[in-house]
């Protein structure tokens, strides 16, 4: 999984069905300087994220997946966490 | 997923049985501010883009998904035409 802030949404009226109502959320991953590292991503959210919230990020397709709660369905993004805190040693 | 614009298509009369009738699009992977970074790709259109639309596609095999049960060997797949992005 990821680090990443939330920095802004995506509306789709035409998209696959297996998007219906789910939020599509551009989440720029970040490192533990909360710095940016590489580019957006476009993810769906399973737990309720805001825009500027730091949050943890699959970046892999059958997790992303599993994430929506929908079989087949055609992610590799999703937001599993809206993140506290982050403890680490130098 | 990561936002693009489809800037071409792509004809290829030999191709993989499973690649038929499907159409391929070029893509320029965009940022959040929907300026061109990365370079460009071809995907498989699953939603019917045009080109000079922004669009969202997903990357993995996951791609081939919306042509279930058929195993279209792809690693990129259009998924969804953007009407609005709203970034801070």
């Amino acid at each position: 999984m990821q680090l990443a802030r939330v920095v802004g949404n995506v509306v789709s009226t035409q998209k696959h069905a297996k998007f219906e109502g789910a939020k599509l959320l551009l989440v720029q991953p970040i490192g533990l300087d909360d710095t940016p590292r590489g580019t957006t991503l476009l993810a769906v959210d399973s737990v309720g994220a805001g825009v500027h919230e730091k949050v943890l990020v699959v970046i892999e397709g059958r997790a992303a997946g599993e994430a929506l709660g929908r079989t087949l369905a055609p992610v590799d993004a999703a937001i599993v966490g809206i993140v506290d805190r982050v403890d680490f040693v130098e | 997923m990561q936002l693009a614009k489809v800037i071409g298509d792509v004809v290829a009369t030999q191709k993989d049985a499973n690649l038929h009738g499907i159409r391929l699009m070029l893509l320029q992977p965009l940022g959040a501010d929907l300026k061109a970074t990365g370079r460009t790709l071809v995907a498989i259109d699953a939603i019917g883009a045009g080109v000079g639309e922004t669009v969202f596609f997903v990357r993995g095999k996951e791609a081939s998904f919306p042509f279930y049960p058929q195993e279209v060997p792809t690693d990129a797949g259009i998924v969804g035409i953007v009407d609005q992005v709203s970034h801070s």
